[in-house]
């Protein structure tokens, strides 16, 4: 077994696949608040059926909006009228950019996410994209208001290096993504300062939690539970 | 060294049609004829281009977008590799379409000029630097003067220019020497000697382009159009260069990374490259299998008899890089270091003839 002294804070495709079902077991049992991750199949290549590891983790339809005034709780139990209002007014082509800005204000924000494994860097990396509560895409700026204070300055700083619009590696689509270069650096720290001195499994087992943990405050997701656990 | 020059100097004839939609004068205006370079990105031609076609463009704001017989061209892909993909059979010069309205924001990523254009190339330099170096630190460090003159070397194509910044971030490139140690094939020992610069080099970023065709063909012009991106994979994967007694050769490279198309070989020959040196120290208690992919990829392919049926009816019918059908048997370092785009990437085009 190998010694994470030395490891660097990668993960090999088989690796990922088995972090990936581990964290996806410790966020059902745990993250009741938020719906399951799925693990969906890479779509097959016409010229072979992908070998049956090969895949990656979806989360759909999470509540971005954050609430910041006390009418947000009457907001949140509202989803449903909201979003039944919206389908009766339905002619979307109707919209303006004036009605857009104007129902902002009370329109909730979703996000779905993907973990998807990089053969590059060697590590989850999480791709999302944010929609209102009718489907119409979200733009960066306009995600950008949903996240916290934090992620939002760092986007102003780092507006080609933090997140980007890229195509889907699977889905070939454009999709927001979160660049993953420092992220095996990160990790690795996160590990080893941990003075347990952690046998490769428990790492396997807790790394993709212990991620998802870190890139999830971008959104200002917090999970419920402690890593070490 | 002659061959990056070329590649440098390589360039696409295009004929520009103005998309109908967005004629409002008559006549329609005649199509714009332009020099593209092969290592460059459509959207950098907006300044070449507009001037043909601003004074009958509809009112509204510029977003320019290109496409091919109605397929939308992705401008993160170099020119040269979206010609060498979608035109199997060279068309010159190539026809295709220029509009200045309705981006399809929904399959294509948005541009916003040459800011987004330099910064994928940016983005993708920093990931073959994290191939090559184990980190893109190197890059992320880069002055901002660098930076910029790199990106002008690129859009103007200055290899010198490019040469000498591009030095400055000490991407290991594939022992040179090599190919000439294959061809010495007396002095195969000699290979034995340098093991610590193979533990250092040897990782080539590579960008692979497969284009699937369901019918069979002789020539190339038979090959149907690319009316969908759904009919073309990308792999990104990196290929480990092994020193091994034998060269390690383009075939090889290809072998690590479309190993279901060579199945009937691999089965035969065990003693390949490309084993992952990472997971084979930590695998180490596993069976390492010669043919094993970099990431793990087609491991089980041979314990699948569904996969091989699928494999042996498919074929690879057409291999190009820069535009040249290298052949199979040059030393894969010669074809990493040569033919590479500026990007540090080895941009590959594939056409596999699939069973229907």
């Amino acid at each position: 077994m190998m010694d994470v002294l030395h490891w660097d804070g990668t993960l090999s495709a088989k690796d990922f696949r088995i972090g990936a079902f581990a964290f996806a077991q410790k966020w059902e049992s745990r993250n009741l608040a938020f719906p399951p991750w799925s693990w969906l199949p890479c779509p097959k290549h016409p010229w072979l059926a992908p070998p049956k590891e090969e895949g990656y983790l979806s989360l759909e339809k999470i509540c971005i909006s954050r609430p910041n005034e006390e009418e947000d709780i009457d907001q949140i139990s509202q989803i449903d009228t909201g979003e039944e209002e919206t389908c009766c007014s339905g002619n979307e082509d109707v919209l303006d950019d004036a009605t857009l800005v104007q129902s902002n204000h009370h329109e909730l924000h979703y996000c779905d996410f993907q973990i998807v494994y990089s053969s590059t860097f060697r590590v989850p990396v999480l791709y999302f994209r944010a929609y209102c509560s009718d489907g119409r895409p979200l733009p960066l700026d306009e995600i950008e208001k949903e996240l916290p204070a934090c992620s939002s300055k760092e986007l102003s700083k780092k507006k080609w290096t933090f997140i980007t619009q890229e195509e889907h590696p699977y889905l070939k689509r454009p999709w927001y993504k979160l660049h993953p270069c420092g992220t095996a650096e990160w990790m690795k720290l996160l590990f080893l300062s941990d003075n347990a001195n952690p046998k490769f499994e428990v790492v396997l087992e807790l790394y993709l939690l212990s991620w998802f943990s870190v890139v999830g405050q971008v959104f200002g997701l917090r999970l419920s539970f402690k890593i070490s656990d | 060294m002659e061959a990056p020059k070329y590649v440098w100097e390589g360039a696409i004839p295009l004929q520009i049609h103005l998309h109908e939609s967005q004629v409002t004068t008559l006549p329609p205006p005649p199509p714009a004829l332009i020099l593209a370079p092969r290592i460059g990105y459509l959207p950098l031609l907006a300044p070449l281009i507009k001037p043909y076609f601003s004074s009958t463009l509809p009112p509204g704001v510029d977003t320019i977008w290109f496409d091919y017989n109605g397929l939308p061209l992705r401008w993160y892909i170099p020119t040269g590799v979206l010609f060498d993909l979608l035109c199997p059979e060279p068309e010159r010069p190539w026809n295709i379409t220029v509009h200045f309205r309705g981006y399809p924001g929904n399959v294509l990523i948005p541009c916003e000029g040459e800011d987004s254009v330099k910064w994928s190339f940016i983005n993708s330099l920093k990931e073959a630097a994290y191939i090559m170096n184990g980190n893109c630190k190197n890059v992320m460090n880069m002055s901002q003067s660098d930076q910029l003159e790199l990106w002008h070397s690129v859009m103007n194509g200055n290899l010198e220019a490019y040469q000498r910044v591009s030095s400055k971030l000490k991407l290991a490139t594939v022992d040179d020497e090599y190919a000439s140690l294959c061809l010495q094939k007396s002095q195969q020992s000699v290979i034995e000697t340098d093991l610590p610069a193979q533990a250092k080099t040897g990782r080539v970023p590579v960008r692979l382009y497969v284009l699937s065709v369901s019918k069979d063909f002789d020539d190339l012009d038979e090959i149907p159009r690319v009316d969908s991106w759904e009919k073309i994979s990308y792999i990104n994967r990196p290929v480990e260069i092994r020193k091994e007694d034998k060269c390690f050769t383009l075939h090889d490279a290809l072998k690590i990374l479309l190993p279901e198309l060579f199945l009937d070989e691999s089965l035969m020959n065990v003693k390949l490259g490309g084993v992952d040196l990472e997971d084979a120290v930590r695998n180490s208690n596993e069976d390492v299998t010669s043919d094993k992919v970099v990431e793990d990829q087609g491991q089980n392919v041979c314990k699948q008899p569904e996969a091989c049926r699928i494999s042996s009816s498919a074929k690879i019918k057409l291999i190009r890089i820069q535009g040249i059908e290298p052949k199979l048997e040059i030393p894969f370092s010669w074809v990493a270091n040569n033919l590479l785009n500026p990007d540090y990437f080895l941009h590959v085009c594939v056409c596999v003839k699939v069973a229907q």
